[in-house]
């Protein structure tokens, strides 16, 4: 009798333990990514910039190409409003700088689904029909890999006029490759996954695998991969909007910014130094973003 | 087997697939640049048909297209990229011949500088894993990785040319001075990148197995770092050298227009903004082929270097 009070004891004290919440891997790397000093610093500044690029454009008295003849080349000055100072024509380099953050940004961002959604299908559909089709689909990247990209880029530029569609398609379409490979890889290992093979002996089809079952898995794997290319894209925009190939006057980005404060540099270097300042925290904020997230998400690599 | 005949077939075969990559090159170029709206004999004033039928004529732009494309290919093949459109009396081949060496020489250096800096400084980060020495190298490593060699460079010349006055702003002509900036400015991401790896792969090195009885013998630690840590260290890197150099292309592209520096980069963005069809497509072509060869070396070099690899195929 006193035994088997005891068995119901352990028993309910076995359900109750069952009501503590298990931790999911996903919580698991939250925590660590919560700790991560650098990234969760790097997250806030950049949620900063996001929200001043968004909005400070519209708050500004001044407009972007507006021209302000009374103070042309003016340093960076409380009284006269210009806080940033203003380029040689007299446009405001705060709102121009944040304008060209709106345009780096959604550059940055666009150009990186484009690859995100090229390469995840490329990838997964190669990795998980495997054989002769993977073969051909990856010899293919490897080919393509090899080419001279940044001169694409320039050649495609050139070729069809600069337009900032046309910026997206040819950052995208050419940074896929790595996404592609790194997808493929992850797909290998998935497609031998038992819920794999339950999904197919439950009837499901091949594609219907891909979308459901393969690519939520690669989430993790894809989220580092996409807030490391954020910022090798907005490098790529800005690169050749320095070369006078980006985005055309009177738009302009923190690459067009940054060429026409090296200009004027020597007169008036605070058109070169505010621009170039926002794109380097950017470009830094998000590599440790994504490294903070490649630790969190991959705990292997600890050491 | 024996390594060399390892090496030798896997050369071979990668040696093989160079082939479809270079055809492939020369053929998105030729169309790409040929779909072009705008051509190049397209001035203020319009010229008279029957010069404007000549100069298609002298330049084979009359006949049709897919003529057009295998002419091209044969002459490539011969390693002859056509004369200029746009700097009449030269051809592709000499601008390249005078442009190249300028550009070999900036990049040379700048790869030497960032295997010696880099190297160093990643093994140093390593062997101070997680404390102030390693998080400050890794710090300035990120800095520059996220740092644009345009915004680098005029920030160099703005501090160490106009307002300190030590090195010259640019400019090719001068004593070796002229270097110190653009070869700097090129160098710092590959540095950084370099630092990364290295640092990486050494603590992964440093906590395996045989270093860790390496140690355990009593063997000095200079010894066990230099001797046996280093070269499965570098493997990271030197399969990374291709990327890298790609990296140096392109790099100078921007490095030889801010510091006006009469190299390849330069004609090619002046080619490129003229529509010089056969200069943008000879330069694409030339880089793109120097591109793949300095793959393949470093694909050959890394099968040399881990046994692993080299035996894993025979």
């Amino acid at each position: 009798m006193a035994k088997a009070e005891h068995t119901a004891d352990a028993f309910e004290a076995a359900l109750t333990l069952g009501d503590v919440k298990g931790r999911s891997p996903w919580e698991d790397a939250w925590h660590r990514l919560l700790k991560n000093r650098a990234a969760v610093t790097a997250a806030i500044v950049m949620a900063v910039m996001i929200v001043a690029v968004v909005v400070g454009p519209w708050l500004s008295p001044w407009d972007m190409d507006y021209t302000d003849w009374d103070h042309t080349a003016s340093p960076p000055s409380w009284a006269n409003g210009h806080w940033f100072g203003t380029d040689a024509v007299g446009r405001d380099i705060l709102v121009r700088t944040l304008q060209g953050g709106r345009i780096s940004l959604l550059v940055g961002l666009v150009a990186t689904l484009v690859s995100l959604v090229i390469g995840v299908t490329y990838g997964a559909v190669a990795g998980f029909y495997g054989g002769a089709a993977d073969r051909l689909m990856m010899r293919a990247v490897d080919i393509i890999y090899a080419l001279p990209f940044m001169f694409f880029v320039i050649l495609l530029m050139v070729v069809f006029g600069r337009h900032i569609i046309l910026i997206f398609v040819a950052v995208g379409a050419v940074n896929w490759l790595d996404m592609a490979r790194i997808v493929r890889g992850q797909t290998l290992s998935l497609k031998r996954m038992e819920f794999v093979e339950a999904a197919r002996a439950c009837g499901v089809q091949g594609p219907d695998i891909i979308r459901r079952h393969i690519i939520p898995n690669l989430l993790g794997v894809v989220m580092v991969y996409v807030t490391l290319t954020i910022p090798q894209v907005i490098l790529v925009e800005s690169f050749l909007s320095f070369l006078g190939l980006g985005v055309q006057e009177p738009m302009s980005s923190w690459g067009g910014l940054v060429a026409d404060g090296a200009q004027d540099m020597e007169t008036a270097p605070w058109t070169l130094v505010f621009p170039a300042f926002f794109l380097v925290v950017t470009l830094y904020c998000f590599n440790f973003i994504g490294d903070g997230l490649r630790d969190a998400l991959d705990p292997k690599d600890r050491l | 087997m024996s390594a060399e005949t390892g090496v030798m077939r896997h050369a071979g075969r990668r040696l093989l697939g160079l082939v479809p990559t270079l055809l492939i090159l020369i053929t998105i170029v030729f169309f790409m640049m040929r779909v072009a709206p705008g051509g190049p004999f397209d001035a203020e004033k319009a010229l008279p048909p029957d010069i404007q039928a000549n100069l298609e004529a002298r330049y084979h732009l009359d006949e049709p297209l897919i003529q057009q494309y295998f002419r091209y290919l044969g002459q490539v093949l011969r390693f002859d990229f056509g004369p200029s459109f746009q700097y009449r009396d030269w051809t592709v081949n000499e601008l390249i011949a005078q442009g190249f060496p300028v550009s070999l020489t900036i990049g040379g250096l700048a790869l030497v500088l960032s295997l010696l800096v880099g190297v160093s400084v990643g093994v140093l980060a390593a062997l101070r894993q997680n404390r102030p020495t390693d998080y400050t190298v890794m710090g300035f490593a990120m800095l520059g990785i996220s740092i644009p060699n345009f915004v680098v460079a005029p920030v160099l010349i703005l501090l160490l040319a106009v307002y300190a006055g030590w090195l010259p702003a640019g400019g090719w002509e001068g004593g070796w001075t002229r270097l110190v900036l653009p070869v700097i400015t090129l160098a710092l991401p590959v540095i950084a990148y370099i630092a990364r790896l290295t640092r990486g792969s050494m603590i992964e090195v440093l906590h395996s197995n045989f270093i860790r009885a390496a140690r355990a013998k009593g063997l000095p630690g200079r010894q066990v770092i230099f001797g046996y840590a280093l070269k499965p260290a570098l493997l990271p890197v030197v399969s990374w050298l291709g990327p890298a150099a790609a990296g140096l292309v392109t790099g100078s592209v921007v490095v030889e227009r801010i510091f006006a520096i009469p190299g390849l980069g330069s004609y090619f963005v002046q080619g490129a903004l003229n529509r010089d069809y056969t200069l943008v497509m000879g330069v694409v072509v030339f880089y793109g082929f120097l591109i793949i060869v300095l793959n393949f070396i470093v694909d050959l070099l890394y099968v040399w270097m881990n046994p692993r690899v080299r035996y894993g195929e025979g």
